[in-house]
């Protein structure tokens, strides 16, 4: 099994670069782009695009299907989900945590000033 | 960068809040996402003071926390250094801020949990992270409700 680290390194590093999220985002709203439409937006030259093409399919967000002669580039989401659980892991660590401590510091308010003090 | 931002009113005064989050006993009652008990607090409350934190969930798993006090301003300001034992889910080291403001009902917290995937941050010269997680944030949005 890839460790999961690892796998997530390679989405978020995947994800870093501006011109390959843009890249994703092109493949969202079109569901499958040949490599001519995937680089007509950018002023980069093919093989930058191929190399572009070549971290996202590192890390599981693309796939690319050959037909004749023709490479079919379609987005695949699971990598992304498996990265944004990892952030809510973080949100639900603080956010339970922070219910605690606004109920605990309020009870030992109260007290204090219960105390008169 | 990747960073995570929560802000929570409390009904309690600054120096109150700001003695739970930093003193080993106050973390000792909070400390941990669900109900599950804290199992060891330590906490020195200085500049380049250690804390270290273990608590077990409720699905038994237990999970080991420690670092540093970088800044600490009672009673409105601490940034504590982060690093889970073990390491293998998350190696790198975290940064996580408080800020607490006096307001009619009590304190405003700020926390901000930020260096999340550290290496990925070195390793890049564009940055820009922060649009790329509103980007998935609306790609998941926008999936949930299609």
């Amino acid at each position: 099994m890839v460790n999961h680290h690892d796998r997530l390194n390679r989405t978020f590093w995947a994800l870093v670069d501006p011109t390959r999220r843009a890249m994703l985002a092109q493949l969202e709203r079109k569901d499958g782009a040949s490599i001519s439409e995937l680089a007509e937006p950018f002023a980069i030259k093919l093989p930058a695009v191929m190399k572009h093409l070549d971290v996202l399919d590192d890390a599981g967000l693309v796939t690319r299907s050959k037909s004749g002669r023709t490479v079919t580039v379609r987005l695949r989401p699971e990598p992304m989900r498996e990265a944004m659980e990892w952030l809510r892991r973080y949100e639900h660590f603080w956010s339970g945590s922070l219910d605690k401590l606004a109920a605990y510091a309020q009870s030992k308010d109260t007290d204090a000033q219960r105390r008169g003090r | 960068m990747t960073s995570l931002t929560l802000v929570r009113r409390i009904k309690a005064r600054p120096q109150v809040v700001f003695d739970a989050v930093t003193t080993a006993e106050g973390i000792a009652q909070w400390w941990g996402p669900d109900a599950g008990p804290v199992l060891l607090s330590e906490s020195e409350p200085r500049v380049g003071g250690r804390y270290r934190v273990r608590f077990r969930m409720l699905d038994t798993t237990e999970h080991e926390s420690s670092g540093e006090f970088l800044e600490i301003v009672r009673p409105e300001r601490v940034v504590l250094s982060w690093r889970w034992k073990g390491g293998l889910e998350d190696p790198d080291e975290s940064r996580i801020e408080i800020t607490l403001k006096a307001v009619p009902e009590g304190t405003e917290l700020t926390l901000t949990h930020s260096r999340l995937h550290n290496e990925e941050t070195r390793r890049s010269h564009e940055g820009g992270w922060t649009g790329s997680l509103d980007k998935l944030e609306a790609h998941f949005a926008r999936s949930a409700s299609a």
